[in-house]
């Protein structure tokens, strides 16, 4: 077991190293997201109320769009000089590797949602300190849900032709029950209305999510890298 | 023999069909508020139920492929997700038919139809994926993982977008808790005909996947000296 | 000792067998050259050997142990036809990386060790993508050897090389042999394989056409083997 969580912190190191020195993935989603950031000020007006009532959205269109650049690369990185192909003969286990990649995307995508939140908060004038308790763990949970989701498809479409392309179609559907969560939760959060009663439900099917997706992941992942 | 046996399935479909449309035309009145069209329902609903069948088909056979690697039940998975949107789509189109008669509008996001639009999407990237992948048993293996994760997102899909969609004003649908029992007849006695037409469909898919197979072995034998 | 059996594998690619009822042995101590045309299954059978790809029928059993099992992996080295080091890491960095994966006891030590037999301590922390064409070469040797593998799978290990990485894996080779090891290399260069092996495995169209130890006139002739067992 501690051989395991050694081994999964090994690969969740070396992805992140080698991911902040080159900063391909990172620097092309920030500033995608700086661009969708500007793009959604030309489709409403950024200072009317209506904001404030899609705010949630927004926000999770913006990780959504973002976030998959960075977890597109996950496993594309490792076919370079057939790294995938010594990490797969090596004994690490296949759900070792998957969750260690997962982790290291998850730190990303938190990393990037950290700098995107503040940025939207001034173009679009919203108050997104009001509850940041309920914040920090809406953005937790909904990026885990992301980050297996995209994790497990950068694993399943590593040696395909026209993976860029495809990706999007095959990944945002999957999130979408994630996404809605999130979105739905996050909308009242920059109004600083706390989270309760109904609301809760919304929290719960997050979690459900979360907990299905790793599950499945971990257990598919030797069928989806071993042949 | 198998295509005469199909051929009778489909005799016997089409027989159901043609009486049931008869019946439909002639037995059954007009509903009181929606007039001629609501008819459209017994398609529209049957096809629906169809298509679900079928997704939920594709799991199971893949899941069978995963434990067997046995490519008949890829062969079966791949003609039941393409039946299955096949049905999707003529809910889809008969629900947006019956919309823009009764509602004026050819679509809205009641949550119905978003979830069934969003199956839809699912399963059409199931297809996408398959043609992405060239060698017959790795494309077996990858997409039975896609038909799992997919049909492990509906039931999220179905909760959230209910969840979503109820907190929302939405026009007012159907009356479907009291509908009469001869109409309610009438859906169930028109899943039947519908049902047969896409075991046939099915089979015929299967069968083309046989072949492919085969040309695809021959192709290899002749590419590998 | 056994160091691999292999029994009865298949593989299909769909309905076309690309592997078909391949078996055979090898005992620890033995270097086996994979022979056979492109397309014969070579590769194919040194993934499966690797744990790169499961075989459709039959299995693999290493050192008496069911391939499956993940701990049989650390008793095999692969080298392939990528150098399976990373361009954004420093060679120190990629080889403590796979010193740590492989539970080495000290990762530290395993790597300093294989960089000065490598002779890349020098430039133990530039990154790989700086790195010329032959040293990138002798560090992808140095991360297959790291972990003293007793199984050492070579798929075309002298094609890419330079002289210098060729000398390396030769001398590597002969050490692990006479430490006990066993080596499989699949190969074109039949002259190099041929001083090396002390048996023969020929391929033909995914079968088997011949296996046994190597003969001195497969030494003296290398078009011996082709013309007796495969369908020249």
């Amino acid at each position: 077991m501690t051989r395991f969580l050694r081994q999964m912190f090994t690969i969740a190191a070396k992805d992140l190293r080698s991911e902040l020195r080159t900063k391909e993935a990172v620097n092309a989603s920030l500033s995608f997201a700086l661009v969708i950031l500007l793009l959604f000020s030309f489709a409403f007006d950024p200072t009317s109320d209506m904001t404030r009532e899609i705010s949630g959205g927004l926000l999770w269109l913006v990780f959504a769009f973002a976030g998959v650049l960075v977890l597109n690369r996950s496993f594309a990185r490792e076919l370079n000089n057939d790294c995938l192909d010594a990490l797969i003969s090596s004994p690490v286990p296949g759900p070792a590797l998957f969750l260690g990649k997962a982790i290291a995307n998850y730190v990303l995508l938190l990393g990037i949602e950290c700098v995107c939140l503040p940025i939207f908060g001034i173009f679009y004038n919203i108050h997104w300190t009001g509850q940041p308790a309920w914040l920090a763990l809406v953005m937790l949970l909904g990026t885990w849900g992301m980050t297996v989701v995209g994790t497990v498809f950068s694993a399943l479409t590593v040696n395909m032709r026209l993976r860029e392309l495809m990706l999007p179609m095959l990944v945002y559907p999957i999130m979408i029950p994630c996404l809605m969560a999130s979105m739905q939760l996050t909308t009242p959060l920059l109004a600083s209305e706390p989270i309760s009663g109904d609301m809760l439900a919304w929290v719960r099917l997050l979690v459900g999510f979360d907990i299905i997706f790793t599950a499945l992941a971990v257990t598919l992942i030797d069928t989806v890298l071993v042949g | 023999m198998r295509q005469k046996i199909l051929i009778g399935i489909g005799l016997i479909a089409a027989g159901l069909l043609l009486r049931n449309i008869w019946l439909m035309l002639t037995n059954l009145p007009d509903e009181a508020f929606q007039g001629a069209i609501f008819r459209i329902i017994f398609f529209h609903v049957p096809a629906a139920f169809t298509a679900f069948l079928c997704f939920f088909a594709s799991l199971i056979s893949g899941i069978a492929y995963l434990r067997t690697q046995n490519l008949k039940w890829d062969a079966f998975s791949v003609s039941v997700t393409e039946v299955g949107l096949a049905f999707g789509a003529a809910n889809l189109i008969t629900g947006m038919i019956w919309a823009r008669i009764i509602w004026g509008i050819w679509w809205t996001w009641d949550w119905r139809l978003t979830s069934m639009l969003l199956c839809w999407l699912l399963y059409a990237g199931y297809l996408v994926l398959r043609r992405a992948v060239e060698e017959p048993t790795e494309r077996a293996r990858l997409s039975a993982v896609m038909s799992i994760l997919s049909f492990a997102v509906v039931p999220f899909v179905f909760f959230s977008i209910k969840w979503f969609r109820t907190q929302h004003p939405q026009p007012v649908l159907y009356g479907q808790g009291k509908m009469d029992t001869g109409y309610r007849a009438m859906l169930y006695g028109n899943w039947v005909p519908l049902l047969l037409f896409a075991i046939i469909l099915i089979a015929v898919r299967m069968e083309q996947e046989r072949r492919q197979r085969e040309l695809d072995a021959l192709r290899r034998e002749i590419h590998a000296f | 000792m056994k160091a691999l059996a292999v029994e009865s594998v298949w593989k299909y690619y769909g309905d076309y067998p690309a592997l078909r009822n391949i078996a055979f042995d090898v005992e620890a101590g033995q270097c086996v050259a994979l022979l056979g045309r492109n397309g014969a299954g070579k590769t194919t059978l040194l993934r499966i050997l690797g744990g790169l790809s499961r075989p459709s029928k039959g299995g693999v059993r290493l050192f008496e142990r069911e391939h499956s099992d993940r701990s049989s992996r650390a008793l095999t080295g692969i080298i392939g036809h990528g150098i399976a080091v990373y361009d954004e890491l420093s060679a120190y960095e990629n080889l403590k990386l796979f010193a740590e994966l492989y539970a080495l006891e000290n990762p530290h030590k395993a790597a300093m060790e294989w960089l000065e037999r490598t002779a890349l301590d020098r430039v133990k922390d530039s990154l790989v993508r700086e790195f010329s064409r032959g040293m990138r070469q002798r560090l992808a040797v140095a991360r297959a050897f790291l972990h003293h593998p007793k199984l050492l799978l070579l798929d075309e290990p002298f094609t890419s090389l330079d002289d210098r990485a060729i000398a390396l894996l030769q001398s590597l080779l002969r050490d692990s042999l006479a430490e006990g090891g066993t080596v499989i290399m699949s190969t074109h260069q039949l002259r190099e394989a041929m001083e090396l092996a002390s048996h023969v495995v020929l391929l033909n169209r995914g079968g088997m056409a011949h296996s046994g130890e190597r003969t001195a006139e497969m030494l003296a002739d290398t078009g011996w083997l082709y013309r007796n067992y495969g369908d020249a």
